[in-house]
């Protein structure tokens, strides 16, 4: 099982701050778990439309949307951030 | 909160004091020449910004901003390094991060200041939404394309 956790915008739009989730055979790397979320209803539809604006960590740390998803335990959503 | 000899990085709710900060990093040595001290604060936009609302990654962020002062530590000559952001309300004229970057020289002590910022704000897991002055919730704050290339510079 994967904890999927959610922030902001995307956070709102999904509904949930997180979720553990069985993650379906064959999602390799980050742009594939994101076209999977826009195929999970109405509200993923609506968060993850724009797939090239999430940005998504593993483990807590940045991943690009190349990178390979095996392995992690904890995956974050989120939009661009406007700390500082 | 996370220290070791060279940086403190701190994400709490509450006010920083920076005068104290900054005799954490200069007690007990006489070496340092200069110290850069960045706080950014709460605008008010123009008076119509009742306060800022950041919300962020508890568990990340303090692990990426010691990401981005560790790469500034290899980078700088740095004697002392801190980074303090805080999350949750915001008022306008409060503060809302502080960055002190200590070294024998200016030049690596401004150099670093500004670096930490250019990364903490395109990479700290935070992110800012307005609440109005006449009581409603606005939108998240857009980041902007300026700050990626602000950080792209180094």
């Amino acid at each position: 099982m994967t904890k999927l956790v959610y922030f902001a915008w995307v956070r709102e739009r999904v509904g949930k701050a997180d979720e553990t989730v069985a993650l379906p055979a064959g999602l390799v790397t980050v742009a594939d778990l994101l076209a999977w979320q826009q195929t999970r209803g109405e509200e993923y539809a609506h968060a993850f439309a724009p797939a090239s604006v999430i940005r998504v960590a593993l483990d807590r740390r940045h991943a690009a949307h190349d990178a390979p998803i095996a392995g992690a335990g904890e995956i974050a959503f989120f939009p661009p951030m406007t700390g500082g | 909160m996370s220290s070791n000899p060279s940086y403190t990085i701190r994400i709490q709710s509450g006010p920083f004091d920076i005068p104290a900060e900054t005799a954490r990093l200069t007690s007990g040595r006489a070496d340092i020449g200069g110290i850069v001290t960045f706080t950014g604060l709460c605008r008010d936009e123009g008076g119509r910004l009742k306060a800022l609302e950041l919300e962020h990654y508890p568990d990340m962020a303090e692990e990426e901003i010691a990401r981005v002062a560790e790469t500034a530590l290899a980078r700088w000559p740095l004697m002392g390094l801190t980074a303090i952001h805080r999350y949750g309300l915001i008022k306008p004229g409060e503060d809302i991060v502080l960055v002190l970057a200590a070294s024998a020289h200016r030049r690596a002590a401004f150099e670093a200041a500004d670096f930490m910022m250019d990364y903490l704000k395109t990479r700290a897991p935070f992110w800012k939404r307005e609440h109005l002055l006449d009581g409603s919730i606005g939108g998240w704050v857009e980041a902007k394309a300026e700050d990626d290339a602000a950080a792209a510079r180094w």
